[in-house]
């Protein structure tokens, strides 16, 4: 990778945690659980990496392989993440 | 560079940010979820037509036993057990990212060495690390958390250098696969070395102290799709691995200080053991008892009631007879609300979760800030399975290990009760010298069946 594409990458790194930082410090605290299960959910973006490396066959197996583990983990983390947050938001209701 | 998966991307990284935004209110909080599940299932369908046809048939089969597992899990599993639940899928989170770096410095090394640059060595290196540790952590932290294994600190002698060396090794076997990246042997050395600092690291963790370690490893885990990210050059990754990442801080930040406590100081961990002795030799508190149909009487005469649940309350399932309690007071136009620290519950909202399910209104669940100043003129307060949060020793006695911690001022109101099952300690292993105050009474006994019976008495008198 060049020098030139990894800066462009931690300008996307800082201006994204800087929103990050702005936008969670409004999250009001009785949301705090479904934001934590929420940014899980999130975090299984990796499921796009997982799918990449999933996609490298014929190269080596065990790259596949891998792939094909992290597909099922973070897929669990996407479907489970967010089913479980909405089973929790529709919950809070005021009377 | 395929531009119309770019823009899939970039429409997924917006939809992910505005569905953060939504989180910030109540009534949006479910529609933000929504908007960052679509944002998700864009960046996977455009990810989906880069693929090759021939590997779709794997693909799709691990598509759909991840999801039947996720969704399997998220529907049965019961609204006590969520911090059991993140901690587990922080830790596959971990896991996943973890693969996929390995997955790639694999595919690399066989195909392209000379892709293997410094530059993603690093990236590979550190996503290694930090997806294993996240992964090894958050079983810890889950088994911990589901009594698997004891929630007591575990320490021994040397810990804390053993961590040191460790990490020195780390950067050693690292230096050693940036001269030759051929070599799998270093790469192993590095897998075993993450996996065991992440043990170590959480093991000498109290199971109090859980809130802040489950909120930290919520950020590992954004980290580590971060890190990947850099592996991959891929925009989408790093905006929500990101987002995930401030996120815990933010989070951790809050426990820590709810606890007034440094971060370090919980990671080094130990707490509640070290104190444990401190607070035996203290005088032991004399204690009023009070019965249930006094309980009821009081109930039944006070026009403000606030209610200050704990882990207890949970542990008891006491949570929808306190609905049918509160519903026992307003028939009476008893102003009656609840008073949330931070760090009641394993984890950040656990109150707020346990008290919305019971079909409390989330109107009535009151921060401690926004409420600290009303329990002076509030004529009972009523403590659930709560202890060191209202334990006034943290204002007063410097000597005591919570000092210094913020607390509910549950003992300023008129009349305090207490239900507690026995008189045990709070996790910090320290008398609550609110149990000897003159307004203060105890209420013995299982939190569910005692307000039970509160509850039917105060049916009777109606």
């Amino acid at each position: 990778m060049s020098l030139s594409a990894l800066i462009v990458l931690i300008y996307v790194l800082v201006l994204a945690s800087y929103l990050g930082f702005e936008l969670i410090s409004k999250v009001p605290p009785t949301l705090h659980t479904p934001l934590m299960s929420g940014s899980n959910a999130i975090s299984g973006i990796t499921i796009v990496g997982a799918l990449i490396a999933s996609n490298e066959l014929g190269y080596t197996t065990l790259s596949k392989w891998l792939g094909l583990v992290a597909l099922v983990l973070a897929t669990i983390n996407v479907v489970g993440g967010y089913v479980v947050t909405d089973r929790m938001l529709k919950m809070f209701k005021k009377k | 560079m395929n531009i119309g998966i770019e823009i899939a991307y970039l429409v997924a990284s917006v939809l992910f940010i505005i569905g953060i935004k939504y989180l910030g209110k109540t009534k949006d909080a479910r529609k933000g979820n929504v908007i960052s599940a679509v944002g998700m299932v864009i960046a996977i369908a455009a990810t989906l037509f880069t693929l090759e046809v021939l590997t779709l048939l794997e693909i799709g089969i691990a598509i759909l036993v991840g999801s039947a597992i996720g969704l399997y899990y998220a529907q049965k599993v019961a609204m006590t057990k969520i911090p059991e639940m993140v901690a587990l899928f922080n830790g596959f989170g971990g896991l996943a990212s973890f693969a996929v770096a390995l997955s790639d410095y694999y595919f690399k090394r066989d195909t392209n060495l000379a892709s293997l640059d410094a530059i993603n060595l690093t990236s590979i290196l550190l996503s290694v690390l930090i997806g294993a540790v996240t992964f090894t952590g958050s079983m810890v932290a889950y088994l911990k958390l589901d009594g698997k294994i004891s929630g007591q600190p575990i320490t021994f002698k040397g810990q804390h250098l053993l961590n040191l060396l460790l990490l020195i090794a780390f950067i050693a076997a690292s230096v050693l696969v940036f001269l030759d990246p051929s070599q799998v042997n270093y790469i192993v050395i590095l897998i075993v070395i993450s996996l065991l600092l992440g043990i170590l690291t959480v093991i000498p963790i109290g199971g109090a102290d859980m809130p802040v370690v489950i909120s930290l490893l919520n950020s590992y885990s954004g980290m580590a799709a971060c890190a990947t990210g850099f592996i991959l050059s891929n925009n989408v990754l790093i905006v929500a691995g990101s987002l995930v990442g401030a996120s815990g801080i933010i989070l951790t930040q809050i426990m820590c200080k709810a606890m007034n406590r440094s971060l370090v100081n919980v990671l080094l961990g130990g707490f509640g053991q070290t104190v444990a002795t401190g607070g035996a030799d203290g005088p032991a508190v004399v204690v009023k008892e009070i019965g249930v149909e006094e309980t009821a009487m009081l109930f039944d005469s006070a026009s403000s009631v606030i209610v200050v649940p704990g882990y207890g309350m949970a542990v008891a399932q006491a949570q929808h007879v306190i609905r049918e309690l509160m519903e026992q007071c307003e028939k009476r136009n008893i102003n009656f609300r609840f008073a949330i620290h931070p760090v009641a519950g394993r984890m950040p909202g656990h109150m707020n979760v346990l008290l919305a399910e019971a079909n409390i209104s989330y109107d009535k669940l009151i921060e401690m800030d926004d409420i600290n100043e009303d329990f002076s003129n509030t004529d009972l307060v009523f403590v659930v399975g709560a202890n060191d949060v209202v334990n006034p020793a943290a204002r007063t006695n410097p000597q005591s290990p919570i000092f210094g911690m913020p607390i509910l001022n549950a003992d300023k109101a008129r009349t305090v009760i207490v239900s507690k099952r026995s008189m045990g300690k709070g996790y910090a292993g320290v008398e609550n010298e609110l149990f000897g105050f003159p307004n203060c009474l105890m209420l013995f006994g299982d939190a569910k069946q005692t307000i039970t019976k509160v509850v039917s008495e105060m049916k009777d008198m109606a």
